[in-house]
């Protein structure tokens, strides 16, 4: 047990010397989330108008959301680390180490949520300045940023077993993107659930981006209705650890092949 | 505990029996194959590419598993205790292994981590092999930034950190420069003599062979198909080697017909405008295969006498040259490619 700490803390802390010698990856990636801050925000700002939106401002509709979907598409890319191993034969040095295989997971997955919490509170800081107010304050910021990393778990493992699977960056990018966009678009990112057709609310029921969503956003609103945000993290971390058992045992099937 | 046949005292430190490999899509990499290592020694497997140097290496070090056969390594049975296999080998794999990201020292701690080594006797070790290894200098530098033998060197220290009793070398100086290749071997031959470990590498350059191992086995379509130390391998071949230039590729009948009567030429093989053919003394027989050629009208351009070469051991065991066997492992991988 110590020993799977200790490997997951050494292997963190690889991924992480990258993100210190080259901080700025962590605004170049967060030019995305911005644009979805600002220009959807800007775009849609008459949605609040609607008959039965629930009042505020779109800003603060939105900034949960966008953060969930920061977290979201960070992880998603997570296999790419992965495959790169591969590539360069870094992977199949760990694997006749005594490294623990968890590790080589967990340490991606770590490093991918502390940089998203960065980017989180980055895009929280953007939209105060554009005037949003959020009653849960930072502790319902900070259960926003936590139940996003719960989810940045589960989809950056199923990511990295992908990855481990298919070992093509090509493969990895298309199989993400045909699965992350519709996650987000079926989810109430943009749109309050009560709005969207009945079809897309049933399915919203079933998308962890949305348990996600609702939970964080319902926290960052000061709306601690503990029994939605507990019900929703639960969710999460069994999503979370069964991925991660399937990325685990990805590590088998990759070594039949090598 | 089996005891050692040939009378050595200590266990050997790689044992592989009978390993068969087959990947997916049907190709048999290892078919079959066997071969010790006596512990302390370096021992060279080789053989040109395709032969399944490679995968006997992943075998061997854990990172796959055969269809069928057994191997120990370092006195343990790999299949059964891959965990212990791993804490008594380092490896370099014949693609790099080392993090391109990373500075060659915190490679070398990652790796020595992982292992389990802490503080002191970390840093101790990483130093005295950044010294060893002439990379001090480098140290702090991103690896990326290595140059070709450098990058081959980290990837060496990263395999020793942890201080293995059998060290796998897969191609250690595969695509590097002769200069560098020169100094790649001194270090390889000065590691096995200061950290008195057992070394296993591959290599389908045959002077490399000859000149690194003190016992190896040539490989050809996974199967071990001749082992000994080099001495031996080319003391079986009696006689000289006669290598003869024809002005022209000629019928192999032609010729065979014409050296037939020179009654001492053996093995003969004629391929295009190359002809090999041995001969009890060299410089003896040279006169009369040349008069032999020379009244059948068989132009010769150039002749070369040698002692037997590597080149001749394999030639006599797997049944064709070298460079002929790499360029169909060549094709073989470029319509693989095409595929
Ligand atoms: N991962 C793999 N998947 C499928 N075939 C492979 C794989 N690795 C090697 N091979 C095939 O197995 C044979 C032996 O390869 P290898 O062990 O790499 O040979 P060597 O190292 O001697 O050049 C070759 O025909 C090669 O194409
Ligand atoms: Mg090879």
């Amino acid at each position: 047990m110590t020993t799977t700490l200790a490997h997951t803390w050494f292997m963190t802390k690889r991924q992480l010397r990258f993100l210190i010698r080259q901080p700025v990856w962590i605004f170049v990636t967060l030019t995305q989330p911005v644009i979805w801050l600002l220009l959807y925000g800007a775009l849609f700002k008459k949605v609040v108008e609607i008959p039965g939106f629930r009042g505020g401002n779109y800003i603060e509709f939105l900034t949960p959301g966008v953060v969930v979907m920061t977290a979201l598409f960070s992880a998603g890319w997570s296999g790419m680390g992965q495959i790169d191993d591969i590539d360069r034969g870094v992977l199949d040095r760990f694997l006749i180490s005594p490294a623990r295989r968890s590790s080589l997971i967990t340490g991606r997955l770590f490093h991918t949520t502390i940089s998203v919490s960065i980017q989180s509170a980055i895009i929280l800081v953007l939209a105060l300045i554009t005037g949003a107010t959020f009653d849960g304050g930072v502790g319902g910021a900070l259960v926003l940023i936590a139940i996003s990393a719960l989810l940045s778990f589960a989809v950056g493992a199923a990511s990295n077993a992908v990855g481990l699977l298919v070992r093509r960056e090509e493969t990895l990018i298309a199989l993400m993107q045909f699965l992350l966009l519709p996650l987000t678009f079926l989810s109430s990112a943009f749109m309050q659930k009560s709005l969207m057709p009945g079809w897309m609310q049933t399915v919203s029921d079933v998308n962890p981006v949305n348990w996600a969503i609702e939970a964080g956003r319902g926290a960052l609103g000061g709306d601690w209705d503990w029994g939605l945000i507990g019900s929703r993290a639960g969710l999460l971390l069994a999503l979370s650890i069964l991925a991660g058992l399937w990325a685990v045992s990805a590590f088998r099937t990759y070594q039949r092949t090598v | 505990m089996q005891s050692p046949p040939d009378g050595a005292g200590a266990p050997p430190a790689i044992e592989a029996t009978d390993l068969v490999k087959t990947y997916p899509g049907g190709v048999r990499a290892l078919d079959g194959l066997s071969f010790r290592v006596p512990a302390g020694t370096i021992f060279g497997l080789l053989g040109p590419n395709g032969a399944g140097k490679s995968t006997a290496v992943k075998v061997l070090t854990t990172l796959t598993r055969p269809d069928s056969g057994s191997a120990r390594v370092a006195g343990r049975d790999v299949l059964r205790e891959p965990a212990a296999v791993r804490r008594r080998i380092g490896a370099v794999a014949q693609k790099a292994g080392f993090d391109r990201e990373l500075t060659g020292r915190e490679n070398l701690e990652l790796q020595g981590q992982v292992y389990g080594l802490r503080g002191r006797e970390l840093s101790g070790r990483i130093d005295e092999l950044l010294e060893r290894l002439r990379l001090a200098d480098a140290a702090d530098r991103l690896a990326r930034t290595y140059s070709g033998g450098m990058q081959r060197r980290l990837d060496i220290a990263i395999g020793l950190v942890h201080r293995p009793e059998v060290l796998f070398l897969d191609e250690p100086t595969t695509g590097l420069d002769p200069e560098v290749r020169a100094e790649m071997w001194e270090e390889i031959t000065r590691l096995q003599r200061d950290e008195g470990i057992t070394i296993l590498l591959t290599t389908h350059y045959l002077e490399e062979a000859d000149e690194l191992a003190s016992s190896l086995a040539i490989v050809d379509r996974g199967r071990v198909v001749a082992a000994g130390s080099p001495e031996q391998l080319k003391g079986e071949l009696e006689g000289d080697a006669l290598h003869l230039e024809l002005e022209q590729p000629l019928d192999d009948g032609i010729v065979r017909r014409a050296l037939e009567r020179v009654g001492a030429v053996r093995e003969l093989a004629l391929d295009g405008r190359h002809l090999r053919a041995r001969v009890d003394d060299g410089a003896r027989a040279l006169p009369t295969v040349l008069a032999a050629l020379g009244e059948s009208g068989v132009a010769v351009a150039s002749v070369t006498v040698s002692r037997p070469s590597l080149d001749d051991v394999y030639l006599r065991y797997a049944g064709r040259e070298f460079a002929k066997a790499e360029a169909e492992a060549d094709q073989r991988t470029a319509e693989e490619v095409r595929r």
